[in-house]
């Protein structure tokens, strides 16, 4: 579903990406774990071209991502769910969930905003259809930017450190919302802190390190077994 | 004669107030096409200002500079006497409305350009992950939340273009300015500086004030919703 072969990205002298090979599978859950500056964050961002890679290649559904196909191929394939939400603040709720369906979508208002009710049922917040994002708490406003990313109906959704932004007591009604989105169909790929999420939802974990894929396993192996010094020093540290 | 208090220099204002009609007549007729056209430079080159595109932003950025580091008497003159000496003149009033137009341009596109980037980067983001392309992102997620950035002091560059429409004088325009000026030192009207000058600057000001009050309306208003959202 998603590929990346041989991904290199710098930032003017900082090499953030060393060689990153990963595939996610149609479906999985994958989250994406290590240090701050390791490179999680730019690796999911090399996913949809937020980032486009110094090298390497990017390959959605076996079609290679280029900057002239990546509207194109985002618009039908990939969401995301920002760390600071990004909702827009000029629009209600309910506009925020249905202007690109109906822009980029052409669907109907009628069906945008059935399919916006339906999302906002899903992540619990129907009520705040009408209010303006500035209006709700973090939790909710993250709440809302996971239905607005459903409301694309892609296969693929790309979460970056979704509570990392979040007050401590909002963070487990947007784990929650997740958690629920796990036993769709949909490819999850989470870059996260929250361990407690990565035991029960992920299918395999990646743990990164200064811009490599140090280790990669099932949650089981990671958590219980893990064979990469870095990877325990960092648990350790985590996990209290 | 010319006294502030002279009667007779009123009355021969008043028996000449179609001249300064005229003069306003010319000079907002100049300003509305020049407005027009420093709107539709200024959003292209504000546009091109904050592209992604390196040789889009060197262009926005020659032009800008050039144009805000040389007088505007200077580049309405070359406008006017390069056309006119190569027989492809047209006309005072149009050279104003292209020179006022192309100057204002400059300083629209950097009210723009501002206007953009004083929009947080997640929005561009959120936008591009949506797959919006580059034109309908700016329409329908950052112009919308710009404007309210751009439109007071956008709203002050069209008062500084009304005003500016006195440089027509240099190359005999018949802009409120230069027929004040005639109707001061002609031959048989001659003489009534005061009130002519006095009734000139009025017409400007009753222009121009309510625009400038509006611009700090709006400004105060969108502080005071900044205020708010920020609470």
């Amino acid at each position: 579903m998603i590929k990346l072969e041989n991904i290199c990205k710098n930032f003017g002298d900082l090499q953030v990406l060393k060689n990153v090979n990963l595939e996610v599978r149609e479906g999985e859950k994958l989250v994406i774990i290590g240090p701050s500056g390791s490179g999680k964050s730019t690796t999911v961002r090399c996913m949809n071209f937020l980032e486009e890679p110094t090298s390497g290649h990017v390959y959605i559904n076996g079609t290679e991502l280029t900057s002239k196909n990546k509207t194109k191929i985002i618009r039908e394939s990939i969401s995301m769910v920002f760390q600071q939400f990004n909702l827009y603040p000029h629009m209600t709720v309910l506009k925020n969930l249905t202007i690109a369906p109906i822009k980029l979508h052409h669907k109907s208002k009628k069906e945008a905003e059935e399919l916006a009710y339906h999302y906002l049922d899903v992540v619990g917040l129907r009520d705040k259809a009408h209010v303006y994002p500035s209006t709700l708490s973090g939790g909710q406003q993250q709440r809302i930017a996971i239905a607005r990313a459903l409301c694309a109906q892609t296969k693929i959704i790309l979460f970056d450190e979704p509570t990392s932004a979040l007050d401590p007591e909002t963070i487990q009604e947007v784990l929650d919302v997740m958690i629920k989105l796990a036993k769709e169909n949909i490819t999850m790929v989470v870059v996260t802190h929250e361990m407690g999420f990565a035991r029960q939802v992920a299918d395999r974990v990646v743990f990164m390190a200064d811009g490599q894929i140090i280790e990669e396993g099932t949650p089981e192996h990671f958590f219980t077994n893990p064979e990469s010094e870095r990877v325990k020093q960092f648990l350790g540290k985590i996990i209290r | 004669m010319s006294g502030i208090l002279s009667l007779r220099a009123w009355g021969k204002v008043w028996s000449y107030r179609t001249t300064f009609a005229l003069g306003l007549f010319n000079t907002v007729r100049t300003a509305v096409f020049a407005i027009l056209i420093a709107l539709v430079l200024g959003i292209i080159f504000g546009l091109m200002a904050t592209s992604g595109k390196k040789i889009l932003r060197a262009v926005s950025r020659v032009y800008v500079e050039v144009i805000q580091n040389t007088p505007i008497l200077l580049q309405t003159c070359f406008l006017y006497y390069a056309l006119a000496f190569s027989n492809h003149s047209i006309g005072i009033i149009m050279t104003g409305i292209i020179a006022l137009g192309v100057y204002t341009g400059a300083y629209m596109a950097e009210v723009i350009r501002a206007g953009i980037e004083a929009i947080p980067k997640g929005q561009f983001e959120a936008a591009a992950a949506q797959g919006f392309n580059y034109i309908e992102k700016m329409y329908y997620i950052i112009l919308p939340q710009s404007i309210k950035i751009i439109l007071p002091p956008m709203v002050n560059q069209v008062v500084n273009l009304i005003k500016n429409t006195s440089c027509l004088y240099i190359i005999g325009g018949a802009d409120l300015i230069s027929l004040t000026y005639s109707f001061v030192t002609g031959e048989n009207t001659g003489g009534a500086y005061a009130p002519a000058y006095l009734i000139s600057g009025f017409l400007f000001f009753i222009i121009c004030y309510p625009l400038s009050r509006t611009a700090s309306a709006w400004e105060i208003s969108l502080k005071q919703r900044e205020a708010r959202l920020n609470d």
